[in-house]
């Protein structure tokens, strides 16, 4: 039972950042209609920014959040007006032109970093990357805790965001009918470049919580990106309520995958998943919770 | 007002409007009437420069709009009520006609503005809270037009607001419309509904192949010979 509790634990805990990542993708993914391949990538780019603040500058993760957020909130804003949004123009004609682009920009990222940093595992290794608390029998990993309370921080402050404000509302309504959007006076290509950065940000920081745990090389981000791709379609494309339930879907399913089956195999634990929710459920979650 | 001049509108090769002249004055109620692919939505479409011309001018209030983009016209007290409502559907009766009002000056009278539209269309009332896309077809075409409103236009486009409605629904759209035409709207609509149209108007111009046939008094034009034919089948 223990260890059954165990791995649930850890599963959620590695869930919530699995929804941030999610959560960025879908958020693209409603906006533009595009699955951003480069997604993991952009996560990638973010880890190296953490890790060379800490390596060079002795700057711990979470204050680097404040640091590597925005610049790749920047970063996804510069590909999204230089490189995505040109294609719009013959989007009636070649819609995919724009999906293929953020395939060779995750490319040009990895290999960019590659040059700069070699292919070698880096790490960051703080004082409390080994702390564990404990409630009862449960082990729960210190970073991973306060990651997961980030993250569902972020979450909270996206949602305020959409619901409430009427910037975040013109998000959601320039995904929803964006012909309607620019007759209402929004601006959708401002929208469009907005919505990437906030992607890219929320990317960014699943990164940086992600370092104290992960090893780091540039190959890491084409893993996260189908890591990404599969959360967005167990969610239902474009629903950010399903990003977070197919995030936390996907982490409870490896954590008990690594358990149960083998750590190797907890990888093909999620690609089942994958596998069965396009097969019988089409809709991804979303169609349940019809929201 | 509104003036149109020598316009030109083609989507690729194919071009939908020729040549189009026409004018709205402040105060008026216009109607552009024409069959099916007549280029009625193309013309509104245009004046909201969501499809730019090839050749021609469009002017508001005297100044040229066509080449401004699509967003930034609703800020000159132009709102646009789209043919099949475009409602935003999974947001809120209320978010929606919140998106009408997001200019500075729309969004200082919000509220106010919110509290009239509502009281225009008390079934809204009923269901503030409801998603738009779960509305019945005469309810999302009112939010269209409420939503409308909530920019506290000087100008409002209506294009084809009977759409997919059942007589009696439309004979009470028409009559909103009319109502908001009383209080001092100028209005620019698009119909298929040729009949009950040029009765409420005060003039009207019949769209053909892209190009306008003829032009007068709705009352005229109800009399006309060709328009009954073309019509009215008479």
């Amino acid at each position: 039972m223990d260890v059954f509790l165990q791995t649930l634990v850890s599963g959620v805990l590695i869930g919530g950042i699995y929804a941030l990542i999610g959560i960025g993708m879908t958020l693209i993914m409603g906006v533009m209609h595009i699955i951003n391949l480069a997604h993991g990538q952009l996560m990638m780019v973010a880890m190296y920014i953490t890790f060379v603040l800490y390596q060079y500058l002795g700057l711990d993760p979470y204050v680097s959040l404040f640091i590597a957020m925005p610049a790749l909130f920047l970063l996804g804003a510069v590909i999204q007006k230089l490189f995505l949004n040109p294609l719009l123009k013959v989007d009636s004609i070649l819609p995919e032109n724009q999906v293929l682009m953020t395939v060779g920009i995750g490319m040009v990222l990895t290999e960019i970093v590659r040059i700069i940093f070699g292919s070698d595992y880096k790490s960051v290794t703080t004082s409390y990357s080994g702390s564990v608390m404990y409630l009862g029998d449960i082990a729960f990993n210190t970073p991973m805790v306060v990651a997961f309370g980030i993250a569902l921080a972020l979450t909270a402050g996206l949602f305020y965001f959409l619901l409430r404000t009427d910037l975040g509302k013109s998000v959601r309504a320039t995904a929803q009918n964006k012909e309607a959007a620019r007759l209402m006076g929004v601006n959708a290509e401002r929208i469009t470049v907005l919505t990437f950065g906030i992607g890219a940000g929320l990317v960014a920081a699943a990164g940086t919580l992600l370092l104290p745990i992960f090893y780091l090389f540039p190959d890491i981000g084409g893993h996260f990106t189908l890591k990404a791709f599969v959360i967005t379609i167990l969610g239902g494309l474009g629903s950010t309520v399903g990003a977070i339930f197919g995030g936390v879907v996907l982490g409870i399913a490896e954590s008990f995958g690594a358990t149960y089956l083998s750590m190797d195999l907890k990888d093909v634990v999620g690609m089942v998943i994958f596998l069965l929710v396009l097969i019988f459920l089409p809709g991804g979650l979303k169609r349940l919770t019809k929201i | 007002m509104l003036e149109v001049k020598n316009l030109n509108v083609s989507y690729g090769d194919v071009q939908v409007l020729w040549d189009v002249n026409f004018s709205v004055a402040e105060g008026e109620f216009v109607v552009l009437v024409g069959a099916n692919g007549a280029g009625k939505s193309t013309m509104m479409k245009a004046v909201s420069s969501l499809v730019s011309p090839m050749s021609g001018e469009i002017s508001f209030n005297g100044r040229r709009i066509d080449t401004l983009p699509a967003h930034s016209i609703i800020g000159l007290g132009l709102a646009h009520v789209p043919e099949g409502r475009q409602l935003f559907p999974e947001m809120t009766v209320k978010e929606n006609l919140e998106m009408g009002a997001l200019s500075p000056a729309a969004k200082l009278t919000r509220k106010e503005t919110y509290q009239k539209a509502l009281s225009l269309f008390p079934r809204l009332r009923e269901r503030e809270r409801q998603m738009a896309g779960t509305l019945s077809g005469g309810e999302q075409q009112m939010c269209a037009i409420a939503r409308g409103l909530m920019a506290r236009p000087k100008m409002m486009l209506f294009d084809e607001p009977s759409l997919g409605l059942s007589p009696v629904l439309t004979q009470e759209v028409f009559r909103l419309v009319q109502k908001i035409h009383e209080e001092g709207m100028t209005i620019l609509m698009v119909e298929q509904n040729v009949k009950q149209t040029l009765g409420i108007c005060d003039r009207a111009y019949v769209l053909e192949n892209g190009r306008i046939l003829m032009q007068g008094k709705g009352k005229d034009l109800l009399e006309d010979q060709k328009v009954k034919e073309a019509f009215l089948g008479i």
